[in-house]
This record gives structure tokens, C-alpha cells and sequence, in this order.
């Protein structure tokens, strides 16, 4: 079920300013392909394009290709609402909705849709969404408190679970790990393990280790200086780019000779 | 690479002092005792009156404290003390109009208030016989509802276009500054209008309730607007995201995640705007009129309302005035306790439908 990316000649705008130019790479199906750089070079902006939550922004636009399973994601004939049920994301900072309870909460993707769910099929989901987001064993007693009483490991497994439940061909993942603490991190790293042989995800992160850790792929985005558009630099199997990268930015990145 | 020796601590700098002196906590209560005694020693003597007593006692205190505290304390705490006695000074000026405002309508109206005055109407009532403002109470309750009936589905969409959909559009910066024109309407303006516009199906000399609900709802929209329009701009982006990344179209994002999310403050706000409007009494006298008897029907004939009975009944109480202005006193009371319920129960509503903390 999980599906390729393929990204070619990429533009994303804000308004009138070029955010990411020109990035054309391909995501591997059932992989784990990491986007890493330094702050502002449109690695989440890029990450946000592949589902179309990019145009959620006022003025944001997007030239270029991304194809998924051979169709054109940015084809006017597409219907962003579709894609974003394909193509599921979490988040940086947890957001599980403040006015529903677990149980509800990792339903939302069908509620929010009115399907119709047998109370078995929804504990079933339930349960397996949780299972999977390694999450099951602590909130399995109290699925009817509300989802902002977890602390925030346990949101964002939270949230992994409300992602996977509606079985989206692609995870998009930005910086999940960004406001966690190694713990609950070193659970979600694991999650990730697990996810792929599923999942195609495509991961943002800051931390260099992580992208080490669990990814496939490794890509390396840079920007030029301040006010200028980021590019993707290097595109590679992440064993290489962390032994003996092709280009001398990306070497410099990771050893921490930055700039 | 040079080894780094442990410095030894420099003997000037060798106690730290983070013990100061420090007044009594009872400190403030023995002078504000001492002003009182004080002043109100000095005010016998010289003839003051309470209010003069109670001024040079609030004086007697700002100044008594901050002294006592520069010579014991310091500076910082003496103007602490001064500042904090402001305050309190502050505050209790703004409690006293409130506290007597309530203390003289309790006062004067729960003689008022028996079981016939609540369910009799004043039809055929002379002079000092008991009668009843039923007919006002629910002249209010009508006219309120349907002004609500028509302004929280207006003012509520309106609020939404504006934050989920308009966003920095051309129309929607109209839309917020005639809200905000709206906002400053005059209530009599608004009686106006809606005579105006009514005269038009109805004829000259029209009356009637859903006339005054209309009028009603003109200052009732924009607070809703404004309040609906606060309330889901609290509503963080990540909900909504959260909602698109899940493949939820917008409308059913916006009706089942960011309004359930924003629903107490907003139904805070619906609350508010009602007591507003629910006290109106200009708008009513031109469109809504003035019946001594019971008039369900909002769509023909003249409506009484409750403060609209407050203004006839004081200002022409009829014989003997004591009468009718003791009523109209009655009638002040049960409107301050329906406002005063509709707050309470915003608040029961408004906790209930919001977000749920905790484990």
C-alpha cells in the first residue's frame, strides 16, 4: 500500500518570495528518507508541499511536479482534501483536539468524516492505532479521558496514532521528536522502525543523530544566506552521507563546521 | 593549555545580606485601625460627616503606611505599600456603586415581590390594588428570545466568515468596521429603524414585539460578531491543521474541531450580549409600545417589557403614585435576578462545554 514520491524542478512561494527552488529527488516506498539542514531552508516547507498543507498558508503556491503513485499531486483535477486523507502528518508540537477524549481522538480521522463505524471495527482501530504508536499499555484504562491529559510524549504518540488510523498510504513527519525528551524520543525512533515496513515516511529533523538513526535516505538542504531560497544540496543514501558525503557543504554541516 | 586553579572566594564579598527587616503582617490592619480611630476622632469633633471621615482615613492610611515602611523597610516596599493601598482604594470605590445599587433595589423592591405580583398582569388594575408584572416578564423573555432567535445565527455565521473564510479579504475589512460602526449605534436609533422598516408593511402607528426583537438584534449582532470573531481567532492553527492533515474538508474542520473548541467562550459572549439588549428600554418604547395586559403574540399588538413597565410606572405611577413606583421597584428586582441567572448559567454552560483538562 505505501507508495514512492517522485519530486521534480520544485518552486514553493510565500506570497511573492522563493521559499525552496528547484528540488527534484525521489522518496523510496517503504523507507525512511530524512530531510535535515539548518532553520529557515524549507525543509518543512517543502515537507508541507508533499501533502498540500503548504497552500493552507494565504499566498503560498508551489511550481513544479510532485507525482505520487503516477498521478500529479498539484494537477488542478486533484482534490487536496483526497490527498490529505493518503497522505498523513504529524506534527511538531503535539495538537491532539483539546475537546475530544483519547478514544476520540485517534478516531478523529473517521468521526471528523462521519463514517460510519461499528462500535467493534472503532474499538478495533482503536486499539490496534495505539499498539502501534507504542501507546496502548498506558492509556488503555482511561481511553475516555481527554487527550490533553497525557504529557507530551504521550500526546505525540497521540498523535502518530490519529495519523496511522486512517491508514494513509504516506507519514510525513516534521520534527516529531523536537519537543520530546529521549525517552519518550528513543519510543517514537522505535515507532518509526516499525512504521516502514507499512509506511513510506519522510521525516524532518535537527537532530543529526535521529536522521542516523532511522532513516534510509538522507537529504541535505542548505540556503545561501538570509532572504534566499533553499535548495536541496545532496541527496543520498544516509550511510553515505554521514561516511563520505559527495559534497564538501554537506560534510561541513554534519561535523558541525557549519557556515 | 593552561589548568585552571579554583579561585578563593574574595573576602569582600564574603556574607550575603538576604535577611531585611521587614514590618508586622499586621502591620496595614493596626494603621488602617489607627486612621479610622483618627479620623473618625477628629471628624466628630469638627463636624465631618461619614464621607469626609472615610477620605481623610484612606489619606491618613496612604500616607501612615509607606512612612512606617521607608523607616523600617526601604524604598522599594514603601512604594509597594503605597501602590497597594491605591488599589485596594480603587477597588473599593468601584464596589460602592454596585454594592448600593443592589442593596436599594433589594431594599425597595422585595416588599414588591409576592406570588401574585410574579403571575398577574396589571390588565384592570386601579390605583393601589396588587398588581402584576407577568405580563412584562414574559414581554421580555419574548421580545429577548427572538432578538436572539435572530442575532446569534447572523452574528455567529458572520464571526466565522470572518475568521475561517474572509481572512484579510476586501469584504471581510468592510464587514469588521461596520461591525464595529454597529457597536456604537444608539439603542433610540435603532428603535428608529425598525419603526421605519416596520411602517413600511405594516402601516403608521404599527406596534408589536418581533418590531422591538428587530430593533433588539441590530445591537445585539455586532457583540456577537465581535465575540464569536475573538473567540475562534484563540482557536490555535495546529487544530486546524491537525484536522486538514487528517483529510477533514474545512466546513466540517470548521464545525466539528475549531467551534466545539471555541464553543464556551462564544457561548460566553451570546450570554453577554443578551443581558446587554435584555434592559433596553428606548428601542421598545417606539416599536414595541405599552399594554397593561398579557400579549403572547410577538406579531400583533403592543408588548410590554420590563423595563419599558419600569419606565411607565415610575414615570406615571397613577394614583397614588407610591403604588405604581413601588412596583416598578419589583419589577427592577426580577429583571436584575433574570440577568443576573442568564450570567450564571453562561457560566455553567460555558464550563461545561470547555475543553476538558486533567486526567
Amino acid at each position: 500500500m505505501a507508495k514512492s514520491i517522485d519530486i521534480s524542478d520544485l518552486d514553493i512561494y510565500y506570497g511573492d518570495f522563493l521559499a525552496v527552488e528547484g528540488v527534484s529527488m525521489s522518496v523510496r516506498a517503504r523507507s525512511v528518507t530524512a530531510f535535515i539542514g539548518p532553520s529557515g531552508c524549507g525543509k518543512s516547507t517543502l515537507l508541507r508541499s508533499l501533502n498540500r498543507m503548504h497552500e493552507v498558508t494565504p499566498g503560498a503556491r508551489v511550481d513544479g511536479k510532485v507525482v505520487i503513485d503516477g498521478q500529479e499531486l498539484y494537477d488542478p483535477m486533484i482534490d487536496p482534501v483526497e490527498v490529505r486523507r493518503q497522505i498523513g502528518m504529524v506534527f511538531q508540537r503535539p495538537n491532539p483536539f483539546p475537546t475530544m477524549s483519547i478514544y476520540e481522538n485517534v478516531l478523529a480521522g473517521s468521526r471528523l468524516n462521519s463514517r460510519k463505524l461499528k462500535k467493534s471495527e472503532a474499538d478495533d482501530i482503536v486499539e490496534r492505532s495505539l499498539k502501534h504508536a507504542n501507546l496502548w499499555s498506558e492509556v488503555k484504562d482511561r481511553l475516555g479521558k481527554p487527550g490533553m491529559g497525557l504529557s507530551g510524549g504521550q500526546q505525540q504518540r497521540l498523535c502518530i496514532a490519529r495519523a496511522i488510523a486512517v491508514e494513509p498510504q504516506v507519514l510525513l513527519m516534521d520534527e516529531p521528536c523536537s519537543a520530546l525528551d529521549p525517552i519518550s524520543t528513543s519510543a517514537i525512533e522505535d515507532l518509526i522502525h516499525e512504521l516502514k515496513t507499512d509506511y513510506t515516511i519522510v521525516i524532518v529533523t535537527h537532530n543529526m543523530q535521529q536522521a542516523a538513526r532511522v532513516s534510509e535516505d538522507t537529504a541535505f538542504f542548505n540556503l545561501a544566506g538570509a532572504g534566499k531560497p533553499g535548495r536541496l544540496i545532496e541527496f543520498n543514501p544516509t550511510k553515505k552521507i554521514f561516511s563520505n558525503p559527495d559534497e564538501p557543504a554537506t560534510e561541513a554541516y554534519i561535523s558541525g563546521r557549519f557556515g | 593549555m593552561a589548568t585552571i586553579t579554583p579561585t578563593p572566594p574574595t573576602p569582600t564579598r564574603s556574607s550575603m545580606h538576604l535577611k531585611t527587616p521587614s514590618l508586622p503582617r499586621w502591620a496595614p490592619l493596626l494603621v488602617i485601625a489607627i486612621a479610622v480611630a483618627a479620623s473618625a476622632m477628629l471628624g466628630l469633633l469638627l463636624g465631618w460627616g461619614p464621607v469626609g471621615i472615610a477620605v481623610v482615613a484612606v489619606v491618613l492610611y496612604l500616607v501612615g503606611v509607606p512612612l512606617w515602611s521607608r523607616l523600617v523597610e526601604d524604598g522599594r516596599r514603601a512604594k509597594d505599600r503605597m501602590m497597594t493601598g491605591l488599589v485596594w482604594t480603587a477597588f473599593v470605590l468601584a464596589l460602592i456603586p454596585l454594592v448600593t445599587l443592589i442593596w436599594k433595589v433589594v431594599a425597595e423592591g422585595l416588599p414588591q415581590i409576592n406570588a401574585e405580583f410574579l403571575t398577574y398582569s396589571m390588565r384592570n388594575v386601579i390605583g393601589d390594588q396588587q398588581g402584576g408584572i407577568y405580563h412584562a416578564i414574559m414581554g421580555t423573555l419574548l421580545v429577548t428570545a427572538w432578538a436572539a432567535i435572530i442575532s446569534i445565527p447572523v452574528g455567529i455565521f458572520c464571526g466565522i466568515y470572518l475568521v475561517e473564510y474572509g481572512k484579510t479579504s476586501r469584504l471581510a475589512r468592510w464587514i469588521t468596521f461596520l461591525v464595529d460602526v454597529m457597536t456604537g449605534i444608539p439603542s433610540i436609533v435603532a428603535g428608529l429603524f425598525a419603526y421605519a422598516l416596520f411602517v413600511l408593511f405594516f402601516g403608521e402607528g404599527v406596534r408589536m414585539g418581533f418590531g422591538g426583537s428587530v430593533a433588539l438584534s441590530l445591537l445585539m449582532i455586532p457583540i456577537v460578531v465581535r465575540s464569536t470573531e475573538e473567540m475562534l481567532k484563540l482557536v490555535p492553527d495546529e487544530l486546524r491543521e491537525a484536522s486538514y492533515a487528517l483529510g477533514v474538508p474545512k466546513w466540517r474542520t470548521v464545525s466539528k474541531v475549531v467551534l466545539p473548541t471555541a464553543m464556551s467562550g462564544i457561548i460566553t459572549g451570546v450570554t453577554l450580549a443578551v443581558a446587554r439588549i435584555i434592559g433596553e428600554t428606548a428601542p421598545l418604547l417606539i416599536i414595541a409600545g405599552k399594554t397593561d395586559g398579557l400579549n403572547m403574540n410577538m406579531f400583533s399588538e403592543p408588548v410590554t417589557t420590563l423595563p419599558v413597565f419600569i419606565y411607565f410606572s415610575y414615570t406615571q405611577p397613577g394614583l397614588p403614585p407610591e403604588a405604581g413606583q413601588a412596583r416598578a421597584w419589583g419589577a427592577a428586582l426580577v429583571l436584575i435576578v433574570i440577568v443576573m441567572a442568564l450570567n450564571l448559567g453562561a457560566r455553567a454552560i460555558g464550563k461545561f462545554f470547555a475543553p476538558k483538562k486533567g486526567r
